[in-house]
């Protein structure tokens, strides 16, 4: 339970750079800390005590194996979460191109 | 080109660039062929095939990289590979479903065992590999030329 | 209690990259807790997301410092600065309240319920002939998701090359 918690805490910390920081690189740290914090629930959910990885061996019969479902889901999330950092990425150098700033609030042609 | 003094880095930098980058290349063809039977697979082997270029490409300036994957290949490539997974799913029709394993499974621990799931590995190395390369080529060049 | 002072070092370069004035700094310390991830991922017993999280790092990384080199820039305090935090960190509050009443109902940490993955761990390999359980489920069980994945990607490097392709004539007038 406080695994639990202290992931969720990793998670308000992403957002709260999220949610107050005015630089756009910043912004964009806060959403990968948050990418990464919700891996890591996924993961968490899934341990067992004393379990193996989900690897059969070649003559040993293992039973208690950690969960192989949240794994699978979590391996296709990471190659995405690069796309779509990479993705935002390019729409942070454009703005810098077109008003020479990171700063937010002084993109002024962005309110309309 | 690869021995001219003014693009990329150092001299040392180039020539354990050299020496190392088929080694990283061929390991990412490792992770990639031994998915099933290893940790690893598509995902992780083509990030790693992607970052050999990658890895050229500071060592040595844009042109060399370039000179070795284009950026139209590298687009076809990536539309190749993306073509080939869906082509793997619809063989499975053959055998009255989506995504049906139909070919045989071999014993296993076997190299050439599993199926489809090799071929699907190889289908993934291509897609991801290239298509994170060709966004690392688009990132430089678009920053160049302004 | 290694996980535990894994995540409590994940959390203080977390705030280390929020707070920091400096970008590259930040964008270094965020590198820092990727790869104390990949440790995570490594002690709960998922060696093929250790590989991935690992090289998605570096190459996340590289991509990072190319964007954000040579362009510094100082952050400016204004008014209303007690305001907005006061009202972000209420909010952060309230979410935690939610998500603390939402965490008792989910199992404990080392039970989980694994209803559907006895099947495929008991089946796996004779149905599959994969020995890495894994990849039997991410290319063979649910192989729809992976199509999906694969959607995203190539969406993706379309939007980068149409965002950052040069520009193209001007209209004539």
């Amino acid at each position: 339970m406080t695994l639990y918690f202290l992931c969720l805490m990793l998670f308000c910390v992403g957002l709260y750079g999220v949610l107050r920081k005015r630089n756009l690189v910043k912004i964009i740290v806060g959403l990968g800390i948050m990418e990464y914090a919700m891996n890591l629930f996924f993961v968490l959910l899934g341990y067992r005590f004393d379990g193996r990885a989900p690897i059969v061996a070649r003559d040993q019969n293992i039973l208690n194996m950690v969960d192989p479902l949240p794994q699978a889901l979590v391996l296709t999330s990471i190659v995405i979460g690069l796309a779509v950092t990479a993705l935002i990425i390019s729409i942070a150098i454009r703005i810098y191109e077109k008003y020479g700033t990171f700063d937010i609030t002084k993109i002024k042609k962005l309110k309309g | 080109m690869i021995d001219n003094p003014k693009t990329g880095m150092t001299l040392i930098v180039k020539t354990i660039t050299r020496l190392t980058v088929g080694l990283i290349l061929l390991f990412g063809i490792y992770i990639i062929l031994h998915g099933h039977l290893s940790p690893g697979g598509g995902f992780a082997g083509g990030v790693i095939v992607a970052l050999s270029f990658v890895h050229l490409m500071l060592a040595f300036g844009k042109d060399v990289a370039i000179s070795k994957v284009s950026k139209n290949l590298a687009s076809n490539l990536e539309s190749i590979g993306a073509l080939m997974f869906l082509s793997i799913a619809l063989l499975g029709f053959l055998g009255g479903s989506f995504f049906l394993n139909i070919l045989p499974k071999g014993t296993p621990f076997n190299l050439f065992s599993a199926g489809i799931i090799p071929l699907c590995n190889i289908a993934i190395g291509i897609k991801v590999g290239v298509g994170l390369f060709a966004i690392f080529l688009t990132l430089v060049i678009v920053e160049k030329s302004k | 209690m290694e996980l535990h002072i894994l995540l409590i070092f994940m959390i203080f370069a977390a705030i280390v990259a929020i707070e920091v004035k400096d970008l590259l700094s930040s964008v270094i310390a965020v590198g820092a807790v990727g790869f104390a991830l990949c440790l995570a991922f490594l002690i709960l017993k998922a060696p093929d997301l250790a590989i991935t999280q690992l090289v998605v790092e570096i190459l996340c990384l590289i991509i990072l410092i190319r964007a954000t080199i040579n362009k510094d820039l100082p952050l400016v305090i204004e008014g209303r600065w007690i305001f907005n935090t006061v009202s972000t960190l209420s909010f952060i509050a309230v979410f935690l309240l939610f998500a603390w009443l939402a965490l008792k109902e989910l199992p404990g940490f080392g039970e989980p319920i694994m209803a559907v993955v006895k099947k495929y761990l008991q089946e796996g390999v004779s149905k599959t002939g994969s020995v890495n359980i894994v990849t039997a489920v991410i290319l063979d069980f649910r192989a729809y998701d992976t199509l999906g994945e694969a959607t995203v990607l190539f969406t993706s490097v379309i939007g980068i090359m149409a965002i950052l392709r040069r520009p193209g004539r001007k209209k004539r007038e």
